[in-house]
């Protein structure tokens, strides 16, 4: 396999975008992307989206956004891996250039979920679990999390406010970014009150129904030229789990989450003890602590309480989601993925302004769909 | 969801939603449930029918307050661990959201679990819920 780089990335604010579709959105982050690398065509358009289908009512994304976007005729189409969708885009872009099969590709990801009022949305978003036994009887994907997160207090005896470090200091960390969605901060009060959603589950510690998109430009060693800002795509995988918890013989180990880190570790040579951020899959606190654990920041049941001394803060042992992650920034499922990338890009580019991590050289990413039935690693280095 | 008339897809899910049905690998031993093409545990694909006692205890759970299209919160949802050491997703029913705790010991009951297709035209399904395990009481009077 080719070595590959990101050699331009693109994104759109992520909020409730009234006046614009998926069309406007996808094409707006491809182009920006584009620009950035200084191009004007690619061979292939890869498309992360989740929910086109059940709430727009459009699929055949890859032909939507290659016409939208201006880069027909070039082989494009979707990827879908639940809320993992956008790291799952980036990483067939990647292997399509890594295989010799394309020169250029852009891959891009994409959400529009406010065309739909929230009782269709959580029924969309519940499609990401096991229909037949988890949907059907009732499950939101609140509702697995949640049972998630009990479990977790039970077995390690800690508290809803425990889980609180994470979501304020994404908010916190959201403040400067002026894509995110919600740039205020958040205090541990605010957090504890917050409306419970499924319990143990409240409002703030789950992650906003929003749209966005974002895309990076990956491209060959040849396909290189002098004045681009190539970052390395060190290591790409991926792992899945059972669709459903009930499955899963260790409820508390996401195993396709800590699967893909330790293939992306072996390939890219790097461990968790080498990474100057973590782009983390935030879209529920709970989530937050297991793919923390997954990823070996903290081992099995600690993630709490190194969160607590501030260790996944700015300029703590290993910063995570520098620019609010996807309980601050937003989270348009499947453009969260290409989010992530983007702005681990941004980072070891140095382009990260007030959200730059000192020094930062290498990044992991990892993008998590369904509970941790699926999920998506990325080791990026400057 | 749609509101679809899929009435075929429930249909198919009769053996393991109302008699809690699953697979024993013939090989091993091994149960699993829902059914899978191979035999979790050895993988192997010589497996028969098996139906689960429908007893265990809650191994996690929470109180859904907003619920997705076909639903009406708040109701209670829980993974419980079945006696034969496999786990079930399923709703909790004729029980207060403050006596639950985990290790609560229930058992299977069939109740209707949504209405499906256009409201007031379309069919119920039917499927397992699971509520406290009813304890026989040694003060019970033999029945006349």
């Amino acid at each position: 396999m080719r070595d590959v780089f990101i050699i331009g990335a693109g994104q759109t604010p992520v909020g409730e975008h009234w006046d614009l579709g998926l069309r406007d959105l996808g094409a707006s982050a491809i182009r920006a992307a584009l620009d950035d690398a200084t191009i004007e065509t690619v061979d292939a358009l890869f498309v992360g989206n989740m929910l086109g289908g059940a709430i727009n009512g459009q699929e055949n994304l890859g032909a939507l956004l290659a016409d939208a976007a201006g880069l027909l005729p070039a082989e494009a189409w979707k990827v879908e891996a639940a809320c993992a969708s956008g790291g799952a885009a980036v990483r067939a872009a990647a292997l399509s250039v890594a295989s010799g099969a394309h020169d250029v590709a852009v891959a891009v990801g994409i959400e529009k979920m406010t065309d739909a009022v929230s009782e269709s949305v959580t029924a969309g978003l519940a499609s990401a679990s096991d229909c037949d036994y988890e949907a059907s009887h009732g499950l939101s994907f609140t509702a697995l999390s949640a049972l998630l997160m009990r479990r977790y207090m039970h077995e390690h005896g800690v508290s809803r406010e425990d889980f609180a470090p994470f979501a304020v200091s994404a908010h916190r960390n959201a403040a400067a970014n002026e894509n995110a969605m919600f740039r205020e901060p958040i205090s541990i009060e605010e957090f504890v009150r917050s409306s419970q959603v499924a319990s143990p589950i409240g409002v703030l510690d789950a992650a906003p129904v929003c749209d966005g998109a974002a895309a990076v430009v990956i491209c060959s060693r040849d396909a290189l030229q002098g004045h681009h800002r190539a970052v390395r795509i060190a290591a790409s995988a991926a792992a899945t789990d059972t669709i459903g918890l009930a499955g899963r013989a260790d409820l508390l180990t996401l195993g396709a989450a800590k699967r893909s880190a330790e293939k992306a570790f072996a390939a890219s040579g790097f461990g968790p003890k080498d990474f100057d951020l973590f782009e983390a899959h935030d879209a529920f606190t709970i989530i937050t602590a297991l793919s923390v654990e997954a990823c070996g920041f903290a081992p099995r049941g600690e993630a709490l309480k190194r969160a607590a001394h501030g260790c996944f803060a700015r300029g703590g042992c290993i910063p995570l989601s520098t620019f609010g992650g996807l309980k601050a920034r937003g989270h348009p499922v499947g453009a969260s993925g290409a989010y992530q990338i983007v702005e681990a890009t941004l980072q070891l580019r140095r382009e990260a302004g007030p959200n730059q991590v000192p020094g930062a050289r290498v990044a992991l990413t990892q993008s998590i769909g369904g509970h941790g039935s699926v999920a998506v690693t990325h080791v990026l280095e400057a | 969801m749609p509101e679809a008339m899929d009435l075929p897809r429930y249909r198919r899910l009769t053996a393991p939603y109302y008699r809690l049905e699953g697979r024993r690998c013939k090989k091993c031993g091994a149960v699993q449930f829902p059914a899978r093409e191979a035999c979790g545990a050895c993988r192997g694909r010589e497996q028969e029918p098996y139906r689960f006692s429908g007893r265990g205890t809650v191994f996690s759970f929470s109180e859904v307050a907003m619920a997705p299209q076909g639903f009406s919160g708040p109701y209670l949802v829980a993974l419980v661990e079945l006696e034969e050491g496999v786990r079930v997703t399923a709703q909790l029913t004729d029980v207060d959201p403050d006596e639950v705790e985990i290790g609560m010991p229930v058992e299977m009951v069939t109740r209707r679990l949504q209405e499906r297709g256009p409201q007031g035209q379309g069919y119920l399904v039917y499927g397992y819920k699971f509520r406290p395990a009813l304890v026989p009481k040694a003060s019970t009077p033999a029945r006349p």
